[in-house]
């Protein structure tokens, strides 16, 4: 949780380098020593928000007030396999061919 | 070269219908432009504003919408006129890489409902436009294929992400293109390069096939050089599409009657609402000179002008850049090399070949740009635990403040007018590495997209310090597209009057056969016009 002695939001390199693993993006140690400050500069200019709102507003998070939207359920043509695997990087026997899944652990 | 080029698509539908012209020759015409401005020639840099170029597949469409209109089938008013698509919408057949390299040659199996909707008005498609990579962006300088430049000064930026389109448009390489908008990158590109741009209301034009950068946020619109084209063309692309479950199931409103009304020039009744907290401070003299100039010419024609207040729009750009990272984060998640695009697998030890995540980090270390990294970076934080409430939560809340501030507003104003950007088009490098400065151009476009409304730039003029366009933009209630068309329509009959014709690049001036001395007219113009100012 953010601390509350600290000078404002910011994001450390350790922060940065967790969250590349989350978003599954293998940053460059020169990309975590350049981006860090950089969204850390972002991320104290978008903090102002956080006192604007009272807690009883209501959050938007879709502009159009729309719910559940369904079709009927009717059996219709989807994409063919030869389609869906146009732009595989890898198939095999009509499926996509990926990487191992399971870690050494598992 | 031929003068068809300079056309509207509006004198070009005439054109094809009284058969002074057919679409064969418009579109070889077009191509040819193309081929002469586009691609650079030894040390003279080209405008850049196609990724891919189908010629053969553009001149074969061309053919049947011949074909069509001497059998008396047109499919539509635009039947045979040819167009220009924002590489972020999926084309059967023709690459689309959203400006990334993570979908470099990717070829989609299917077309957006946008794309089907040309194809069935006969609309050939030229090739696909430049952009910020997956539309982050407001100058083109991010996109993976090199920038996009703007055709006033070629060493300036177009605007973005949807640069490449409004520049084809401004360049005369393609009477009209499609763009997206999700922070304003419909509307700022059209300001500073002295076109038409339409943001649609949310939910008006299908999104299935428009790669999402912010579900809630993205939509599809009109890029053309008048209102009449834009309200053509947003009719052929809009209305509700079953495989979008976020589309509006109503019927657009009349645009082309509402621009043709607009046209006349009376806006009588009509209530005009200026927005103080979208001016001022940050928005460059030029600029508001030229936006004051289109308030008074409008009050002029009849139009009631109010003044509102919608204080929460100073928040709005941090709102933007918390929903928006945080959306993206998700959304390009699917970029993970099992299915399509990129992948590139690590060199690893031998004896314990990469997993899939290995191949997930690296390929996405690869195939994206620094600014949707920065993104999707600031995405995961808004939304992860600890922090989902503070920032996301937040502004998710602050979100509904803008949207009642706008309601607000149009209980006293038919339409709200501001400047659509705050600067002219800035030099191509000047802020591509300060994130900040480069987000403030969207200021004024975001508020529409976070609240659903629609909005529309019209050119304003050329501002006086450096002869560089700027818009005024026109917002109005959700559903209500056909305002932004009627008054935007109005302004630019305006425009027209006061400057003898359509504001003209000078840069591509010369080779047009229809040469328009109206450029160097222009450029002297508003200091004589103008009383005592810098």
């Amino acid at each position: 949780m953010p601390d509350s002695a600290s000078p404002g939001p910011s994001i450390s390199r350790d922060e940065l380098a967790h969250l590349a693993t989350l978003a599954r993006i293998d940053l460059s140690d020169a990309e975590l020593d350049h981006l860090a400050p950089q969204l850390s500069v972002i991320l104290e200019s978008v903090a102002s928000i956080g006192d604007v709102a009272d807690d009883d507003i209501p959050p938007t998070s879709h502009a159009l007030p729309l719910t559940n939207v369904f079709r009927d359920d009717v059996v219709v043509p989807g994409r063919t396999a030869e389609e869906a695997l146009s732009g595989a990087p890898e198939q095999e026997e009509q499926r996509f061919k990926v990487p191992r899944i399971l870690g050494d652990e598992q | 070269m031929s003068d068809l080029i300079t056309r509207t698509a509006f004198e070009l539908s005439e054109a094809l219908a009284d058969g002074e012209t057919s679409s064969v020759e418009l579109t070889r015409a077009c191509l040819d432009r193309i081929a002469a401005v586009d691609g650079g020639d030894g040390d003279a840099v080209g405008v850049h504003a196609f990724l891919v170029v189908d010629e053969e597949g553009a001149l074969a469409q061309a053919e049947s919408a011949d074909a069509r209109r001497s059998s008396g089938q047109a499919l539509s008013p635009l039947d045979g006129i040819p167009i220009a698509i924002k590489d972020v919408l999926a084309t059967r057949g023709l690459p689309t890489t959203c400006g990334s390299r993570i979908l470099e040659g990717w070829v989609p199996p299917y077309d957006a409902t946008v794309v089907s909707r040309l194809r069935e008005a006969g609309l050939p498609i030229l090739g696909k436009t430049n952009m910020d990579e997956f539309a982050m962006g407001s100058s083109t300088e991010h996109s993976a294929y090199g920038p996009t430049r703007n055709p006033w000064d070629l060493g300036r930026i177009p605007g973005g992400s949807g640069g490449g389109s409004a520049a084809a448009v401004a360049a005369y390489e393609a009477p009209l293109a499609i763009g997206t908008d999700t922070g304003g990158s419909i509307r700022q590109p059209a300001a500073v390069t002295a076109t038409v741009g339409t943001k649609p209301t949310y939910g008006g034009v299908s999104r299935y096939g428009l790669v999402a950068l912010a579900n809630s946020l993205d939509q599809a619109g009109p890029v053309t050089r008048t209102v009449l084209d834009a309200a053509l063309l947003h009719t052929v692309i809009g209305g509700h599409d079953p495989k979008d479950s976020t589309s509006i199931d109503a019927p657009l409103p009349d645009l082309v009657g509402a621009a043709r009304r607009g046209a006349e020039g009376d806006l009588t009744g009509v209530r005009i609402g200026v927005v103080k907290e979208l001016g001022g401070e940050g928005y460059q003299d030029g600029v508001l000179a030229r936006f004051q100039e289109s308030v008074d010419l409008m009050v002029a024609a009849g139009a009631e002008l109010v003044e509102v207040s919608c204080p929460h729009f100073v928040h709005a750009l941090a709102t933007y850049y918390l929903i928006l990272p945080a959306e993206a984060s998700s959304n390009l998640a699917r970029f993970d090399a099992m299915r399509y695009g990129l992948r590139v697998t690590p060199d690893g030890d031998p004896h314990r070949p990469p997993s899939a995540e290995d191949v997930m980090r690296a390929t996405r270390e690869a195939g994206f740009g620094d600014e949707v990294k920065r993104r999707i970076i600031l995405g995961t934080y808004a939304l992860s635990s600890g922090y989902y409430d503070a920032y996301y939560g937040q502004a998710q809340k602050v979100r509904t403040l803008i949207t009642r501030d706008f309601e607000q507003a149009f209980g006293h104003a038919d339409v709200l007018l501001s400047p659509t950007a705050p600067t002219t088009a800035f030099e191509l490098g000047a802020k591509v590495d300060d994130p900040l400065a480069m987000y403030l151009n969207d200021l004024a476009t975001i508020p529409a997209n976070l609240s659903g409304v629609p909005g529309i730039s019209v050119p304003s003029g050329l501002a006086d310090e450096d002869g560089l366009p700027a818009g005024v933009q026109i917002l109005a209630p959700a559903m209500a597209d056909d305002r932004v068309y009627r008054v935007g329509a109005a302004r630019e009959a305006m425009l027209l009057a006061k400057w003898g014709g359509p504001l003209v690049p000078p840069e591509l001036v010369e080779g047009l056969d229809q040469a328009r001395p109206l450029v160097e007219e222009v450029a002297q113009q508003p200091s004589r016009d103008r009383g005592a100012t810098a």
